[in-house]
């Protein structure tokens, strides 16, 4: 042993057998709390999740990630209202993020380079029937295929994709992506038969496992409106869906619409495409209790799509319409006013809402038919055990997303309902909501916008208007995610700790340990961690 | 840092980034650092100093490729890192006495020089007694010598281990064991303390520079650039400290982010007695923010002392003024700062 230097009687020792651990009363730890985003999307995508790898340009991995829950994100990019991008915490910051553009872009990726989903590992031989091949359908056919089952989808038109076919213009949606995404789904082996018309259950029931109902609302909710022998009222739905047709239909010089929803718009301005001068929506209310999406509403009237507001129609005769001034009474309901206007036009088209047609569940008492729409449980399953129902003949938003989300509720439900035992939906966790970030780390950064075509080409033409996102825009939209709740490997936890009692494992999500031998649990971590994944829990005595 | 690519995620104000390539990620996001200062010591929790001390020595190791010495003046660091026989650090250490560490350091400089060992550097550390009070006479001769030492004060603003008493770095109206607040100027009165950075520039050193533990990367920087020169130099960080100034153990950064965020203290470079570069506050918060966090300042809440306060948002106000605290990126409160003239007296001003 070396000589000690005057009075030192000890040998000098690392700090290491200081356990400083002990000291602590709570302790960190890493936790997955639920995005905002990831809680608002109908269709349940985990859309930080697929965030995360977009920004490494991984966009494989990315595109993998957000099939595994819906399966059309060329089709999402363009036609979803994004709720994500309402609730998103970023918002509160500078704007929210762009989450549609980069699916959208992530969609047309996985077009452009031809990924396929993988088709299922084991096959449970177990024979699945769907009816109806839109949204909703097709979901539902696309993860019963991926849990192993025989799925075969009937569809009553020639064509699948159901109102996005016969619904949305094909300036929102051009039917080669929507081809093209539902290809992907009859590759891994689902069967399609189309212009089959399903009348009746009853015999399907017994010949197949178990049965999804998808077959939408595509018959136009009517109104009474007065019209004169000759005057030309139509459709909404019919004239969306005649444009599928070979015969475009006839709508005149000067059109006008009855409603305020997307429907309504998506006719107006469809009407405009078809050579109209004049394109009106009459609307009972004001713009700001409009039903239609704001963005949709915008490019309608940059389009020149007129809007009536406050108005309704008393009388249609031939070129022109009576219509009635509303005003708004403390409730916010329309009254009539008494005050009338003529409005020229050749043609009313009513988008009023639709209606399911539900005469294939006619005469199944054990299948409940409330307010037009079929009753179902919390398992999407009607009365009836083994036949179930979603999309827009259940009740629930009628949206192409929340058709999606039924599809994929149903389609494990039905997984579970065909293995005899009850579907567990893991536990949903806590919020991540904006006050348990540390925005002080994220730069400022604004929102990336994609390209309009220029106006002219839009109100001549049915080509698509919203232009996609290049590249480098695309990722840098998904780096201005803030991974709310979720680690993302910015190594703050591991930077800031004044006692250096974090492991770094690896670079990325949750590589990451704490060392509790020397944690003294002073929270800094906590409190320092951008996204709100790390939380303080009490230590057991 | 990142100027030229768009890692707009956590921009470069995070530790690390997994976006950035490796060679400009910070040196604390690195597994392989060197932990100068290893875990066990006894800081208190969330401790500013253990912090600031660990981001300064690593990459001021980094800056010497492991050859380092390190000189520690008395204080909190010393005695919370080397309670006999243990010791914290991981690198040659030497402790002597309260204020002698910028002689020590001069000497141990010296002995490599004469050994013809310049490849080994040398560091010199203190907290605010340590420096700004008790070593002071030690470090001036230091700087005029200009021996080839980095001097790194970790300013906690008092003598925190001993028992929170008044140092020459605590600010006015502080709460310490020593400046009660009671009386007709309660706490720390207006009018005293040093501010060593402008002090320090005053001897034309080559390098002077202040910095926070709420800025690594520019605290890295800084110590990375100190390194690439030779002589004296000093850096000041300010390290809140959880205990004396009665901050929450989790708030170190938060505390810190908003005594540069008010302009209570500026972050500066200067070069040879000159300022050479500022950071300019981001999102610029009232003093008060910064105020509440710490009970040491609890007493300015009481009514009738809107006048102290309104004085020390005068003094971050002089600093925002003197240094061009404010700049286009700022997003400024709401009224120009310029509105709020600071009080005259020549021994507040731009104090950090």
């Amino acid at each position: 042993m070396k000589e000690k230097p005057f009075a030192i009687t000890l040998d000098v020792g690392t700090s290491l057998a200081n356990h400083t651990g002990t000291w602590r009363t709570e302790r960190p730890v890493y936790v997955h709390l639920m995005p905002p985003c990831n809680d608002a999307c109908p269709a349940g995508e985990n859309v930080q999740g697929w965030l995360y790898p977009a920004e490494e340009g991984h966009y494989e991995q990315a595109w993998r990630t957000l099939t595994d829950d819906n399966p059309f994100p060329a089709i999402m990019g363009r036609v979803c209202y994004h709720p994500c991008q309402t609730a998103c915490n970023r918002a509160q910051l500078d704007e929210a993020v762009g989450i549609n553009a980069v699916e959208r872009f992530l969609g047309d990726e996985a077009l452009k380079q031809g990924w396929a989903f993988r088709s299922p590992e084991v096959e449970t031989g177990k024979r699945v029937l769907v009816v109806g091949a839109g949204p909703s359908g097709l979901s539902a056919a696309y993860h019963l295929r991926r849990f192993g089952h025989q799925v075969t989808v009937r569809e009553s038109q020639d064509q699948p994709g159901g109102m996005m076919r016969y619904g949305i213009p094909t300036y929102r949606l051009p039917r080669e992506i929507l081809d093209a995404e539902v290809q992907r789904i009859a590759d891994i082996g689902v069967r399609f038969e189309y212009g089959q018309r399903v009348d009746s259950v009853t015999d399907l029931l017994r010949e197949y496992d178990a049965v999804f109902l998808a077959v939408g609302a595509q018959r136009g909710r009517r109104a009474y409106v007065p019209a004169g022998e000759a005057a030309k009222v139509m459709d909404a739905v019919e004239l969306l869906h005649d444009m599928e047709t070979d015969e475009p239909p006839q709508l005149g010089r000067r059109v006008a619409v009855y409603g305020g929803g997307n429907t309504a718009l998506d006719a107006a301005r469809t009407a405009k495409r078809l050579g109209a001068e004049e394109a009106v929506i009459v609307y009972r209310r004001t713009q700001d209790r409009m039903p239609a999406h704001d963005s949709e509403l915008q490019e309608a009237l940059e389009e020149g799509v007129l809007v009536k507001w406050l108005s309704t129609v008393k009388h249609v005769a031939v070129g022109s319409i009576l219509i009635e001034k509303m005003e708004l009474d403390e409730n916010g309901f329309p009254q009539p006013t008494g005050e009338t206007e003529e409005l020229a036009a050749d043609s009313l088209v009513l988008a009023l809402g639709q209606e399911s047609d539900l005469g294939l569940v006619e005469g199944l008492d054990d299948v409940e038919i409330v307010d037009g729409v079929v009753k179902v449980d919390a398992r999407m399953m009607t009365g009836r055990p083994g036949l179930f129902a979603g999309g827009d003949m259940v009740p629930d938003d009628r949206t192409v997303t929340t058709g999606i989300g039924h599809g994929k509720q149903a389609a494990r439900h039905i997984d579970a309902f065909l293995r005899g035992e009850p579907y567990g939906h893991p536990a949903r966790p806590e919020m991540a909501s904006y006050d348990r970030l540390t925005p002080w780390y994220y730069s400022e950064a604004p929102h990336q916008v994609r390209p309009l075509i220029e106006t002219a080409r839009r109100q001549g033409t049915f080509d698509e208007v919203v232009q996609g996102l290049d590249e480098q825009s695309a990722k840098f939209e998904a780096r201005r995610c803030m991974s709310c709740g979720n680690c993302f490997g910015c190594d703050n936890c591991f930077g800031v700790c004044p006692d250096n009692a974090v492991r770094k494992l690896g670079t990325g999500a949750y590589m990451y340990e704490f060392d509790y031998d020397f944690c003294k649990g002073c929270g800094l971590c906590v409190a320092e961690c951008p996204s709100g994944s790390i939380l303080m829990v009490p230590e057991e005595l | 840092m990142t100027e030229q690519v768009k890692f707009y995620q956590v921009g470069s104000f995070a530790v690390g980034n997994r976006l950035l390539p490796l060679e400009v990620r910070s040196i604390q996001s690195d597994p392989g650092r060197s932990n100068a200062l290893t875990s066990g010591h006894r800081a208190c929790q969330g401790c500013g100093e253990a912090l600031g001390a660990r981001y300064a020595v690593d990459a001021a190791m980094r800056g010497a490729d492991g050859k380092l010495v390190a000189v520690n003046a008395t204080g909190c660091l010393e005695v919370f890192s080397t309670p006999y026989p243990e010791t914290s650090w991981q690198m040659p250490w030497l402790h002597s006495l309260f204020g002698n560490a910028p002689a020590v350091a001069a000497g141990v400089a010296a002995a490599l020089r004469a050994k013809g060992r310049e490849d080994i550097r040398v560091l010199a550390q203190g907290g605010d007694g340590g420096t700004v009070d008790i070593g002071f006479g030690c470090l001036s001769g230091m700087f005029e010598r200009n021996d080839d030492v980095l001097y790194v004060c970790y300013d906690n603003e008092g003598y925190m281990n001993t028992g929170v008493q008044r140092s020459g770095a605590t600010p006015p109206t502080a709460l310490t064991q020593t400046t009660q607040a009671v009386g007709e100027s309660p706490g720390n009165p207006f009018g005293t303390g040093k501010d060593v950075p402008r002090i320090a520039m005053a001897h034309e050193i080559p390098y002077v520079a202040t910095a926070t533990v709420a800025d690594l990367h520019d605290l890295e920087a800084k110590v990375t650039r100190a390194m690439q020169l030779r002589g004296a130099r000093y850096i000041h960080v300010l390290v809140p400290c959880p205990l004396g100034w009665g901050s929450a153990s989790q708030d170190t950064l938060k505390v810190a982010r908003a005594a540069t965020q008010s302009g209570l203290f500026p972050v500066f470079e200067a070069e040879r007695g000159e300022v050479s570069a500022v950071s300019q506050i981001r999102r610029q918060v009232p003093v008060e923010d910064y105020l509440r966090l710490q009970s040491r300042f609890a007493h300015l809440f009481a009514p009738g002392r809107e006048e102290a306060r309104a004085k020390l948002q005068a003094r971050a106000d002089r600093n925002i003024e003197r240094y061009g605290l404010i700049g286009p990126h700022t997003e400024a409160l709401p009224g120009p700062a310029e509105d709020n003239p600071a009080e005259d007296s020549p021994h507040e001003e731009g104090t950090p």
